[in-house]
């Protein structure tokens, strides 16, 4: 029992990871938490279902369909929600339009797609084990995910680019970066890290529209508890989260483990705002 | 005074165009349609109408919270769950004893206003979205409960609302009767707007840190406006729980939460009747298009995108015409100092604020690097330096905005670095901004009424129900503002939105806010930036006069004319440290600062 819980928690755990990275990635690139990054997820799972149980393509073609479609999704936020109300991030209008684009994406897939969770492929054909891909296959997106993410960050131009908008956005701009077209690539970049959360994990989630709320809230609290643009604190305390809430289901229940989660996650940032490995805000006036 | 230099066109004597009446239409609209409804609207009307009204109830206290006090709680369907919970099952009489609907009613109104505090409390720690996300998480938690504690909820099953007795046991009755709780919580909310707290909630919002320097506390008034909230949605609940006649978990979506988030912002931040228009609107929309109920969420989720996108004033701008008349462009600011004489307190506690060795660094970079310095009354104190030499940052060391790693400010024997931001407002030091921090949507007046909220005597609960300390403070408020624009030379604008001013103007409405503080201490940061040389010098006469009449002026000035025209002493920092300090005549041909600084 103790195997599964640990094994399940994980999983799930990087499923949560995934959607933290994908918050950290939009946030870096432009300040802005998104509402968008659970209906990634959700868009993973669901576009991954449909292009391979419903229209029978290869598992390889619903993969990068599903990719291709999280791209798709995380460049329309940037262009419809995010870029408009950039110049007055103090306003928070992002909060809204991030919200109102989640909601239309999210109802959209609702409608269409229908409000039951459906099945979601088994991606490999391999045995049923204790140890089954539908766990395994997020811990390795999330591993591939870290990799690459690393090595995109210190080995590449682009990586350094990122970066640097990151850092300090114009100083970033006065250097001549495209800022904008970096914007824009880091926000697909985040929707297809979001959708792989959702493809990778989408044996454990089923395809599901209800799922992307569920993955806005969960995969934000690695981002809050990690501290924000802190991939590396994203990812463990993304495992943490699940490692609790899989223990706590197992131990109390459904309902009662969610309580345990919220409670927790609000307990912990109102002793530290700024998160476990996060540094405080600076200057008001 | 003559019209042609100091002010707006008059307003063209027509009674429809007449602001009282202007604004009182649509309330009279709404009253007749409301009251008459039965008369000729059909019963499924009724019902629709009904809903609208209980929404309403909900609408009207997150209002406050999102319109005015600018807090995104998004969840706050979690408080309707538990209200409309709380409600039936105390009257359906099957885990417990049933009471009486109207006693459950109250009941889970002190559930609302509890539980709204704890789903508030984290806005007091947490940024925006941190918040709304909170919301959202509790939101979907009390459902789980729902469902999950079905000894007492009936679980997915569910559990009958509650029955008001006669006269409200009929259809039309029951929505007479949400109707008169909808028609109170308008009547309150309309108190609140307009009293002190209801313009404090906007400066928390829109000038956060010029609300703490008015010496408003943020938390005390956010946590009233929780309870208020709270309380409203909980009753709401009970409404909703009665009209629906059965509830089950799957009623409080956070389709539903969203309907009450979207219905706010449609109607436009810090107004009233737009929200009201705006719940109206999205209660009834999906009746017109029947086909369409399926996209109705999709449908408020693009008219929300739209809304932030194009018109983030939503319908309260549409529909204020007032504002739309154009200002007239060759106004001129024309203060009257004589008039500081009635506002600046001639009762003033004698007392220096002084500066002893304050040492403030930011990481290896010494922004004060032991700094001495006094302020005394009645006198201009310049404090001039190149950029980066700490002059925001020592106004910012007394307002409390940084604490300094050694050394005090001591004002009549208090430490002032030792008080919350706020008091230094009750120790009657005010300040202006080097960009000035107005409620951009609030008239020039309310903007400086902000100024005077610590003077009002009247509490919360009473501005809530407009008891007699309620216009008492409102009248006393007024007067002063109205007097301090006059001061400044603003009182042609003082029902004019403030966003519409030009910079200049901004900075002598700040001056004015600051007045109603009868500051004993004015800290001004750069009040001449982007003046004209005409108003530089008509601000000079007016700071002269401050000083003349009992307040001490901190003055951070770049323009150094000014600096050496009304100046009684001038400090010069450089790199933290105070490089000079003396009389204007001193500093004028001291040796260092006329190389580092003033150049020559």
């Amino acid at each position: 029992m103790l195997f599964s819980i640990v094994v399940s928690g994980v999983a799930i755990g990087c499923v949560y990871a995934l959607i933290g990275i994908a918050y950290n990635v939009m946030f870096s690139a432009s300040r802005v938490f998104s509402f968008t990054a659970g209906t990634l997820g959700m868009a993973g799972g669901i576009l991954g279902a449909l292009f391979i149980l419903k229209l029978g393509l290869p598992v390889w073609a619903g993969f990068l369909l599903a990719l291709a479609g999280g791209a798709v999704l995380g460049v329309v936020t940037e262009i419809l929600a995010v870029r408009p109300v950039l110049k007055s991030l103090d306003q928070h209008l992002y909060v809204l339009s991030t919200l109102a684009l989640a909601l239309i994406v999210q109802q959209f897939a609702a409608i269409e797609w229908g409000t039951d969770a459906q099945p979601f492929p088994r991606l490999l054909n391999l045995e049923r084990s204790s140890f089954d891909q539908t766990f395994w296959l997020p811990m390795l997106a999330c591993a591939i995910t870290i990799v690459g993410l690393e090595m995109l960050y210190r080995r590449t131009l682009l990586g350094h680019a990122f970066l640097a908008i990151a850092e300090d956005n114009y100083a970033a701009r006065a250097l001549g970066l495209p800022e904008r077209n970096l914007r824009m690539a880091s926000f697909a970049l985040a929707g297809v890290i979001g959708a792989l959360s959702g493809f990778a994990g989408g044996q454990m989630l089923l395809a599901n529209f209800d799922i992307a709320t569920q993955l806005t809230f969960y995969g934000f609290v690695p981002v809050a508890l990690g501290g924000m643009g802190n991939n590396r604190g994203a990812v463990i305390a993304g495992l943490v989260l699940g490692l609790f809430q899989q223990a706590a289901n197992f131990l109390v229940g459904g309902v009662f483990s969610s309580v345990a989660v919220f409670v927790a996650f609000i307990l912990v940032l109102l002793a530290r705002p700024e998160g476990l490995a996060g540094v405080a805000l600076g200057r008001r006036v | 005074m003559d019209m042609s230099t100091t002010g707006i066109r008059p307003a063209r004597a027509s009674f429809l165009s007449s602001p009282a009446v202007s604004t009182a239409l649509p309330w009279l609209g709404l009253a007749i349609i409301g009251s008459t409804l039965p008369l000729w609207a059909g019963g499924y009307w009724g019902v629709i109408a009904t809903r609208a009204c209980i929404y309403w109830v909900l609408v009207a206290g997150l209002n406050l919270l999102v319109g005015f006090a600018g807090q995104l709680a998004i969840g706050w369907v979690a408080l309707l769950t538990l209200g409309a919970y709380i409600t039936a099952v105390l009257t359906a009489g099957q885990a417990v004893p049933a009471l009486d609907p109207y006693l459950a009613l109250a009941i889970s109104a002190v559930a609302g206003a509890v539980f709204g505090v704890v789903v508030g409390l984290p806005a007091l720690r947490l940024r925006t979205f941190y918040f709304a996300i909170t919301t959202l998480g509790f939101a979907t938690i009390v459902r789980q409960i729902a469902l999950a504690w079905s000894t007492v909820t009936g679980g997915g099953v569910g559990v009958a609302g509650p029955v008001f007795p006669e006269p409200f046991d009929s259809q039309w009755g029951f929505y007479y009767l949400c109707l008169i709780f909808a028609a109170i919580c308008t009547w309150m909310t309309i108190n609140i707007a307009g009293s002190r707290f209801g313009r404090a909630l906007t400066a928390i919002r829109d000038a956060e840190v010029a609300a703490e320097a008015s010496g408003i506390a943020k938390p005390r008034l956010l946590m009233a406006v929780f309870v208020f909230s709270g309380a409203t949605a909980a009753v709401a609940g009970g409404l909703f729980a009665s009209l629906q006649s059965y509830i089950t978990p799957d009623a409080f979506t956070t389709e539903l939460s969203v309907l009450f988030f979207i219905g706010v912002l449609i109607g436009g931040r810090g107004s009233i009747i737009g929200p009201l228009l705006g719940t109206i609107l999205l209660t009834v929309l999906p009746e017109f298009a029947a086909p369409l109920v399926a996209w109705s969420t999709f449908l408020y989720a693009v008219l929300l995108l739209a809304i932030v996108l194009t018109m983030p004033g939503g319908i309260a701008e549409l529909i204020d015409f007032k504002n739309r008349r154009p200002l007239q462009t060759n106004r001129a600011i024309v203060p009257r100092p004589e008039l500081l004489k009635r506002l600046l307190a001639e009762d003033q506690e004698p007392g220096t604020l002084t500066l002893e060795q304050v040492e403030l660094h930011f990481g290896g970079v010494r922004a004060i690097d032991g700094l001495d310095l006094t302020i005394v009354p009645g006198q201009v104190h310049g404090l001039i330096g190149p950029n980066g030499s700490g002059k925001t940052t020592t106004l910012n060391v007394i307002s409390g905005y940084y604490i300094p790693q050694n050394g005090r400010a001591v004002l009549r024997g208090a430490v002032l670095t030792q008080l919350a931001h706020h008091r230094r407002a009750h120790m009657r030091i005010a300040r202006t901004f080097q960009t000035p921090r107005i409620v951009g949507e609030a008239s020039v007046l309310e903007n400086v009424m902000i100024g005077g909220t610590i003077d009002g005597t009247g509490t919360f609960f009473e501005s809530l129900l407009a008891l007699p300390r309620h216009w008492k403070d409102e009248k006393k408020l007024r007067e002063t503002a109205t007097l301090a624009l006059s001061a400044v030379g603003l009182e042609q604008l003082a029902h004019v939105r403030a966003d519409r001013l030009q910079h200049s103007e901004l900075r002598f409405v700040e001056i004015a806010r600051a007045l109603m503080l009868r500051p004993a201490f004015l800290l001004l940061d750069e009040p001449a930036a982007g003046l004209s040389a005409d108003e530089i010098r008509r601000l000079g006469t007016l700071v002269v006069a401050m000083a003349k009449n009992g307040a001490g002026v901190l003055l951070v000035e770049h323009h150094a004319d000014l600096i050496f025209d009304i100046c009684d002493l001038v400090t010069v920092l450089n790199l933290g440290k105070k490089l000079a300090a003396g009389t204007p005549a001193e500093i004028r041909s001291h040796r260092e600062v006329v190389s580092a600084y003033l150049g020559g």
